[in-house]
């Protein structure tokens, strides 16, 4: 993992004292929240319905024990027993005091974390492949080129007000986990016919009230010229990007508006004058922070195979985990396993402190230190073996963590809706929770196969529910919630933006409405191998229709 | 005229609070002052735009509530989740606290 040198502490350090004195500026009075709400926005600190929201960043998703251990600690002592881990790969606290923020960031510096540029118009945390560094279909591993993003990225001065903000995506593997086609810039890491590392470069996707899928700008940009080609779009963007309304302010608008080939040709002219300039990054450099993120030394566990075999046939519970979620390793001796933060029923995403305690133990023990944030809000350990595999569940499945339903259903996104958020329309989490017990059970999950919900509170679309296989976007309606589905989305290679089939439906009648749809899925689908989404890329939404609404000339 | 009552969130923990009637900033909303005519309302009003530079309190507004049962109870949802917690964690906010009341009260 990245470690700070003496810079990066230093600096984390100076930036919580400031928002220290900051903080004691505004409860005295000496200066007013219009002027202090962007100052504690820097740092990660919202305002929300009940109490403040702090947003911490996990860059890339990859966590220490050590770090989850004290996001553990925070919750116990600052907040109110657990964190909701988010589609950002980021953690956030729903209750802490304005006056604890700074010693709360103070203890997060202290192992290397804080919250700088989680809100506002920068650059976001960089996000990555969940399963960096470790997938067995991995070309190389995206976080080292995260992390030199994010310490280009961190207080650029160039790009610290920007139209809007910034999200980077970066993914090194042949199927892309990271939603890259949603981000502002999208990497996918490759290599070229020669052999030489590069990306395809993505620029314009994003959610919110205007969803739109990037565009490919770039077929190979060579790694060394990352930061060059990088600074010469947000350039671009941060000269013509529209300032007069926020609603169009995304990259995505520039793009849309400019044309891609217009706005490709103004980036490409950019950076003619940067290539091979300061920016271009020397192979030292690359392998100076590639080594932070080396494979740890993993040794010879074959003779788990054998063990793992029997094993599985001895408990079926734990071998429809396992089937459901470990997934291949590089090393054939070990297995990658997703920690489902979606027990039936449950809030999705959300971990009570001992739950984090407990993750960051088995990850001490069974991981090599190593734990990761997806952006379906699981968790990851990264290198179990697979003779350990069968501890590790014990483990999990003694405090809720080994529900077997990576993938399925039941494994919902949902953003925190209107039980927490100040911008929400309706509740998200409720809707996750009653659509969780009406597929709970693991037979029907698994003859549903492979399907995607993900749902929001309301248009900004924290919850993907724009990619979702299906999504459930929340509005309001004469005071009251309604619920509107998309069908089709998706946030893999072949992103695409959901289809909205027709009028919403009450909270009552949300769950029925899904059912409806995937009772339909099940009935014309030409095997149970057709997924949900092929399925619906097949006959479209009109079938889907029919079932919700009646027959086309009745529908509303 | 709805009946009304003035709201905001507290700067120091950001906990939603309601002015009562001495002035002073109430941590439930059955403890708020309710705006019943115009006269009352206007008051409300003046203490909206005065609030606006009081430091125990940030994001300031007023909100339509209706009398059920002896409580006050938000028209807007949102409000409803504010004056209670959230639906979805009965053991967390107002909710919580005031139901550890109600058991301290059985209790004593
Ligand atoms: C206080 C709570 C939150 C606020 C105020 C907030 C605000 C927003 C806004 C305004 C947008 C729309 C941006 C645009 O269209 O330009 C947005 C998008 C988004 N937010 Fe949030 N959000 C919150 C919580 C969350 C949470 C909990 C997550 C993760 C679960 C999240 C992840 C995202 C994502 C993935 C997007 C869409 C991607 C995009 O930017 O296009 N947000 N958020
Ligand atoms: S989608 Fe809307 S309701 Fe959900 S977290 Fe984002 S801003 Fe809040």
């Amino acid at each position: 993992m990245y470690r700070y040198d003496e810079f990066d502490h230093a600096f984390v350090r100076e930036r919580v004292e400031q928002y220290r004195d900051q903080v004691d500026r505004r409860v005295s009075g000496e200066i007013t929240e219009d002027q202090f709400k962007p100052l504690r926005l820097m740092n990660g600190v919202y305002l929300q319905l009940h109490a403040y929201m702090l947003r911490v960043a996990v860059p890339y998703g990859t966590l220490s024990s050590t770090q989850m251990r004290r996001l553990a600690h925070i919750a116990r002592v600052y907040d109110r027993g657990y964190g909701h881990f988010t589609t950002r790969q980021n953690i956030q606290y729903n209750w802490p005091k304005l006056v604890d923020t700074p010693k709360i960031l103070e203890e997060l510096a202290e192992v290397e974390m804080h919250a700088i540029q989680t809100s506002g118009n920068c650059i976001r945390n960089v996000t990555a492949d969940h399963f960096a560094g470790v997938a067995a279909d991995e070309v190389a591993d995206p976080r080292p080129y995260a992390e030199i993003l994010r310490q280009w990225s961190s207080v650029h001065p160039e790009f610290s007000f920007l139209p809007r903000k910034f999200k980077i995506a970066v993914t090194g593997a042949e199927r892309d986990r990271a939603a890259i086609q949603t981000h502002d810039i999208g990497l996918h890491l490759k290599k070229n016919d020669a052999g030489e590392l590069g990306f395809a470069v993505y620029i314009g996707g994003g959610q919110g009230r205007t969803p739109m899928v990037a565009k490919l700008i770039r077929e190979f940009l060579p790694e060394s010229e990352l930061l060059s080609y990088t600074t010469a779009i947000l350039r671009v963007y941060n000269l013509f990007g529209r300032r007069d309304n926020k609603y169009k302010a995304r990259i995505k608008i520039l793009v849309h508006e400019t044309g891609t080939e217009e706005l490709t040709a103004q980036i490409e002219a950019e950076w003619e004058k940067l290539r091979a300039g300061e920016l271009a990054l020397p192979d030292a450099d690359i392998a100076a922070i590639t080594s932070y993120f080396a494979m740890p030394n993993l040794p010879e566990r074959s003779e788990g195979w054998a063990l793992l075999a029997a094993e599985k046939k001895r408990y079926a519970l734990f071998a429809a985990w396992v089937q459901q979620n470990v997934t291949a390793h590089k090393n054939p001796d070990y297995g990658v396993v997703t920690i489902s933060l979606k027990p039936i029923g449950g809030i999705p995403g959300d971990a009570s402190d001992v739950q984090m305690d407990l993750i960051a133990d088995i990850a001490e023990a069974y991981s090599h230190d190593e734990i990761r944030v997806t952006h379906e809000q699981n968790l990851v350990l990264p290198h179990v073996a697979l003779a350990d595999l069968k501890a590790v569940y014990d483990r999990l499945a003694g405090a809720e963590l080994a529900t077997a339903n990576n993938n399925l259903i039941t494994d919902i996104i949902a953003c925190p809706g209107l039980d927490y958020c100040a911008l929400a329309n309706a509740r998200s989490i409720p809707v996750a929770q009653e659509i969780s017990n009406r597929f709970g059970s693991a037979e029907r999950q698994l003859e549903i196969g492979e399907l995607k919900i993900k749902i929001s509170g309301c248009i900004n679309a924290c919850g993907h529910h724009h990619v979702g296989h299906i999504g459930i976007l929340g509005v309001e309606k004469k005071g009251a919630e309604l619920y509107q589905i998309t069908l089709g989305g998706s946030a893999d290679n072949e992103t695409s933006i959901g289809e909205i089939v027709g009028r919403g439906f009450e909270p009552e009648k949300i769950t029925d409405a899904i059912e409806t749809v995937v009772d339909t899925y099940l009935g014309l689908r030409t095997s149970p191998e057709e997924t949900f989404i092929q399925a619906y890329r097949r006959v479209g939404a009109q079938p889907f229709k029919t079932a919700l609404y009646g027959e086309p000339a009745k529908a509303a | 005229m709805a009946l009304k009552v003035l709201t905001a969130n507290r700067l120091s923990d950001g906990i939603a609070v309601w002015l009562g009637a001495d002035g002073s900033w109430q941590e439930t909303i059955d403890e708020a002052f309710v705006a019943r005519h115009e006269a009352a309302l206007t008051g409300l009003q003046d203490a909206e735009k005065v609030a606006a530079f009081d430091i125990q309190v940030v994001d300031v507004t007023l909100v339509d509530v209706e009398e059920r049962d002896g409580h006050l109870y938000p028209l807007r949802l949102r409000e409803r989740i504010r004056a209670a917690g959230p639906t979805v964690r009965l053991d967390l906010g107002k909710q919580a606290e005031t139901l550890a009341d109600d058991a301290a009260a059985i209790a004593a």
